[in-house]
């Protein structure tokens, strides 16, 4: 089985959120609330138990004859988020239970017969994708289509964009793509396009990235994410070196006191 | 669609969707293409990356469209005609038109009558204004030589007809052989008239009108007529942004005349796109739910003198004697011989008597108004949902309360099922039926770009639920069965009505015809003597010798082999154009069809829409009249004169050609014609219970347009319902400027009161610089923005948007004013 994965281009995306119902409509997601944000057209937010894709709204005033795709300028920047299927993946590492696995398609899924709802993975995303159904309590996110795949059929919102803007297949080659387009947007003028893919952190790259125009940051994207289980060994040595502090510490009270009495006697 | 209609000389897009890959540039305005058609956008963004096409976007709102585009202009509501006028005026005064197009393929040389007098020189009114009848007579529009008025009214000038005839009745006219002057020079030819009164259609006026800088247009103005030309082509995407004005169809004519300008019609990469805002909303006009064609735009008969009569007056009346309306009757005789069998006779005019005669204004806002009064028992309510999605939401959820029974068909319990909760006083009987969705049934539907496509059916509808077909067949074989023997039932009697079940393959076979000796390939095997018949002629040849409405094996650069578009899958219409008169393609880079002269034929990537085997240098044979009558240089076949107009000599009910006028209801004057304020010849239908604001109004200071979100359809019946679609736009809210905001103190988020002389609704207020305040004629104006989705029921509610809208006619096509009037805004307390 190849790796496959997803490559989300940002200066495609029109904003329809295709991908957003044709994901609930495929997989039987439940709304999310039907609460007005008065944020752009964004009422759906955040990523999250209900939300598997999400169509992000990326606002700065617009500016005449300066649309989306003006050199130099950026005015509404639409961009579908989704689970980043890290390579190193904070939520499978996190799980006691063993319910998030890695399919043999490279991607993270949950499996929700097994899923006990402790909701360790859900501090332990650095992308704060996944999340706990309240009426539930099990974690959800993002299957990667795993039950299309299998069947050979590309995922849902991929396959409900009409603008080519989320692309679905061979991680490798998508990442070549990627690399491409932004070769290409920077002939074109557009010298903020970069291709968001960290592979020189821990998370130690992603199955869906993201070309993007600007700050990472304005999509949700940190610079630098981070797996919380990395941290490991310094939080045990950190833990390990406080524990002694402790221990020292009391002895030597102790002894300070035993010396303190004997002092006073 | 009389605009691109009286034009070229069909009411359709030009083009297709897929064809906008190939423009090299692309005007966007009165459409958010990316938000109400995000699939056919594609091609909009493949023209982008393909070529680097440059994409314009001309609307008040900055939005989904607005983002993806190069360019976005926002303009004030309603002033788009200054803006084309400017763009026409820029195209000649630059010499940026295609000369070597226009002198050969339009009636830029046609010489006019001495006695037409433009708006220039009436003050904002065209000669043969009648200030009694309310209505032009456009006699002194015609030709120089043309015969003037012969019997009675002209086609398409008549009082009750409606707009969608018009379509065909200007080409009715006998425009016998009028006087041309290639060099252009003629003081009366067509172009010199035009150049004089587009003259005052400057930057500077779309500076003071539309609100947009003289120099933006200019740049923009620049780019797009410098995509055009022997090299190049650039397209125009509209959508109900235009149409639904006052001056609706002159602004689509305007976008027409620019595109005959430039060169861009009839060829790869160039047309106008019509982007219809339902499923089959071109279907509905091919195969009419209005009330004054037949189908495939045949003129629906009077009830007076002077076309009430016989078979042979109506022919005499509607059948052009050059071109293709020479071929009407064929089309006529056919239809009644599909609609009444065997009944239908040569004795007897096929049964001509039996159609109904139009006796007045039975459009869709003249029978609201006559339900209003009492003088409607019941009505058939499928589809549609007007207690939200109509103008005057509140007059016409009245009316339903003056029927005395009303049958709603729909998917869901719409709010027009379910007026009466809210209404005193209602005896109304509401028969509720519920309908199968489009995966629950079979037939097709013509998309926006005259394609049919055949949906099988997917599953079961649910419970009771049954599609219109069945319902129709059922309630016909009712109807037939309760038929007297009375006159009056004579139609009823004659009516052909053996139809099986639900079966929509039948009614397509119906459609495409036969003759009384087996099948026919097309509507040219059509004939007027009784053996054959036809249900709607355009669409004839989609069942030729299969359903190709069903095929899915695309094919070439138009992918034909999937589904069938009308005529005779045709995918650009007038592609003779997109050859010089000597049958050579423009250039290497433009090229469509072509004249081949080994093969004696012509040929290319599209089916031409042309006499195959005609030359190019053929010279017309007028003694045989139709088609064979027109020259081999001559693209818009159904036009009796072969060329596009540039001029509409006969056929529009507001003018020749288009002229700026202000919305019903604006707080600014007509910069443009000072003394004529708004569309002389549209018809308010101002009554209590109708009322405009005044013009000024210190009531109502800003601007009100209306539109739709991606996320919901229409009245919202079919998403407000589905949670999926309801959770991502759940509540009804304004766009207003940061500007707005502050002036009536309001901050995002908060409840606002939008009220007009109609109505008062709430909705949220979302602050955004989206929404942009302008400078026109020395005053700020604030704009107000508003999608209409909401209603009662759902999961999602809201109030009635179109509860402020007026019920107003424009005079072509008698659509009502949604995208420009003028309301007030106030924080809710």
């Amino acid at each position: 089985m190849t790796t496959t994965g997803f490559l989300t281009d940002s200066t495609l995306c029109i904003g329809c959120k295709a991908c957003e119902v044709a994901c609930k409509e495929w997989n039987d997601v439940p709304d999310d609330g039907f609460l007005w944000s008065g944020l752009s057209y964004d009422n759906t937010l955040t990523l999250g138990a209900s939300s598997w894709r999400h169509v992000k709204f990326v606002e700065h005033q617009p500016r005449t004859g300066c649309g989306g795709n003006a050199p130099g300028h950026s005015t509404w920047q639409f961009s579908s988020d989704v689970c980043k299927h890290c390579g190193n993946a904070g939520c499978l590492e996190a799980c006691p239970t063993g319910s998030i696995v890695r399919t043999e398609f490279g991607s993270v899924y949950v499996q929700p017969d097994v899923c006990n709802g402790c909701g360790y993975c859900v501090v332990a995303c650095p992308f704060g994708v996944i999340d706990r159904r309240p009426d539930d309590g099990r974690a959800f996110k993002c299957t990667f289509c795993y039950d299309r795949q299998k069947a050979g059929m590309e995922p849902a919102c991929a396959k409900a964009c009409p603008t080519g803007s989320i692309l679905f297949g061979d991680l490798d080659k998508l990442q070549r793509r990627g690399e491409e387009r932004v070769e290409q947007l920077h002939a074109a003028g557009m010298d903020d396009a970069s291709l968001y893919n960290p592979t020189d952190t821990s998370v130690g790259g992603i199955h869906a990235m993201f070309l993007i125009r600007g700050d990472s940051r304005a999509y949700n994207l940190p610079p630098k994410p981070e797996v919380p289980t990395t941290l490991l060994p310094r939080a045990w040595t950190a833990a390990g070196i406080g524990a002694a502090a402790m221990v020292i510490g009391s002895l030597a009270a102790f002894a300070m006191c035993g010396s303190g009495r004997s002092a006073k006697r | 669609m009389p605009g691109l209609g009286t034009t070229f000389g069909r009411g359709g897009a030009t083009t297709a969707q897929q064809d906008l890959a190939n423009a090299d540039a692309i005007l966007i305005m009165g459409s958010s293409m990316a938000e109400n058609h995000p699939v056919g956008f594609q091609w909009v963004i493949e023209a982008r990356e393909k070529s680097g096409a440059k994409i314009i976007h001309v609307d008040p709102r900055f939005n989904r469209t607005s983002a993806m585009a190069d360019y976005w202009l926002p303009l004030r509501a309603g002033s788009d005609i200054v803006f084309l006028g400017a763009m026409i005026n820029y195209t000649l005064a630059n010499d940026r038109w295609f000369r070597d197009y226009v002198i050969p393929y339009t009636n830029a040389s046609t010489i006019l009558r001495e006695d037409f007098v433009d708006t220039e020189d009436l003050g904002g009114l065209f000669s043969g204004w009648d200030p009694e009848k309310k209505q032009y007579d456009s006699e002194t529009w015609l030709y120089d030589g043309a015969s003037a008025k012969s019997e009675g009214t002209q086609p398409g000038m008549h009082e009750n007809s409606g707009g969608h005839g018009k379509d065909r009745s200007g080409e009715a006219q006998n425009l016998d052989h009028p006087r041309r002057d290639e060099t252009l020079q003629h003081p009366r030819c067509v172009f010199q008239v035009m150049k004089r009164h587009f003259a005052r259609y400057t930057p500077r006026m779309v500076e003071e009108v539309c609100g947009i800088p003289a120099e933006r247009f200019i740049e923009v103005a620049d780019i797009f007529t410098a995509a055009s030309g022997r090299e190049k082509t650039a397209a125009i995407c509209y959508a109900v942004g235009w149409t639904q004005h006052s001056t609706g169809v002159q602004t689509i004519r305007a976008a027409a005349i620019l595109q005959l300008l430039l060169g861009n019609i009839g060829r790869p990469g160039g047309g106008i796109m019509a982007l219809r805002g339902h499923a089959s909303i071109q279907g509905s006009t091919d195969i009419p739910t209005l009330y004054d064609i037949l189908p495939g735009y045949l003129p629906m008969p009077m009830h007076d003198a002077e076309s009430a009569g016989d078979l042979a007056a109506y022919i005499k009346k509607n059948r052009s004697p050059k071109g293709w309306w020479y071929n009407l009757d064929k089309y006529i005789v056919s239809l009644l011989k599909a609609y009444y069998g065997d009944a239908a006779t040569p004795e007897n005019d096929f049964g001509f008597e039996w159609l109904p005669r139009l006796t007045g204004d039975h459009s869709y806002f003249g029978y609201w108004l006559d339900m209003a009064d009492g003088a409607l028992e019941g009505l058939f309510v499928m589809g549609q949902n007007p207690a939200v999605g109509s103008p005057n939401g509140k007059l016409e959820r009245k009316a339903l309360t003056k029927l005395k029974w009303l049958v709603v068909r729909d998917l869901v319990e719409t709010e027009t099922a379910t007026f009466w909760k809210k209404e005193e006083d209602c005896d109304t009987e509401v028969f509720f039926f519920p309908a199968a969705s489009h995966v629950e049934k079979a037939g097709t539907f013509t998309n926006t770009q005259r394609m049919l496509q055949w949906r099988e059916q997917a599953v079961e509808p649910p419970g009771e639920a049954r599609s219109e077909l069945s319902f129709m067949i059922e309630l016909g074989k009712m109807m037939k069965a309760r038929a007297t023997e009375l006159n009056r039932d004579a139609p009823l009697r004659a009516l052909a009505w053996d139809y099986a079940d639900d079966d929509a393959d039948q009614v397509l076979r119906e459609i495409h015809g036969k003759s009384r000796d087996g099948a026919i390939k097309h509507f040219g095997e059509l004939k007027n003597d009784g053996s054959t018949s036809c249900g709607c002629w355009i669409y004839s040849g989609v069942y030729d010798g299969e359903n190709k409405a069903l095929k899915r094996e695309p094919r070439g650069r138009y992918g034909h082999g999937w589904g069938y578009a009308w005529p005779l899958d045709r995918r650009i219409l007038y592609n003779r154009a997109s050859a010089a008169p000597d049958g050579t393609p423009w250039s290497e880079r433009k090229k469509l069809v072509w004249w081949d002269e080994a093969k004696g034929e012509w040929g290319g990537d599209d089916i031409p829409d042309f006499t195959r085997g005609k030359r190019p240098d053929f010279a017309g044979d007028e003694s045989r009249g139709g088609d064979e009558a027109l020259r081999g240089d001559a693209p818009f076949i159904m036009h009796p004169d072969g060329v596009g107009w540039l001029w509409v000599a006969s056929g529009l009910k507001d003018g020749p050609l288009p002229s700026h006028y202000e919305p019903l209801e604006s707080n600014l004057p007509n910069a443009v014609h000072p003394r004529q304020q708004s569309n002389p010849a549209s018809n308010r239908m101002e009554r209590p219970d109708n009322a405009y604001a005044s013009s000024p109004d210190a009531r109502f200071p800003y601007v009100l347009t209306t539109y739709r979100l991606t996320e919901h359809h229409t009245s919202g019946a079919m998403s407000r319902t589905l949670s999926h679609l309801a959770e991502l736009q759940p509540e009804l809210f304004a766009e207003i400027s940061p500007e707005l905001a502050k002036e009536v103190g309001v901050a995002n988020g908060d409840v606002i009161k939008i009220s007009s002389a109609r109505a008062e609704i709430e909705a949220r207020a979302l602050v955004t610089g989206r929404m942009p305040s302008l400078d026109v004629q020395g005053r700020r104006v604030h704009q107000v923005g508003l999608p209409y989705h909401f209603g009662g029921n759902g999961l999602v509610t809201g109030d009635v948007v179109n509860d402020l809208l007026a019920i107003s006619e424009e005079p072509n096509v008698r659509i009502m004013e949604a995208k420009a009037l003028t309301c007030d805004v106030r924080r809710k307390c």
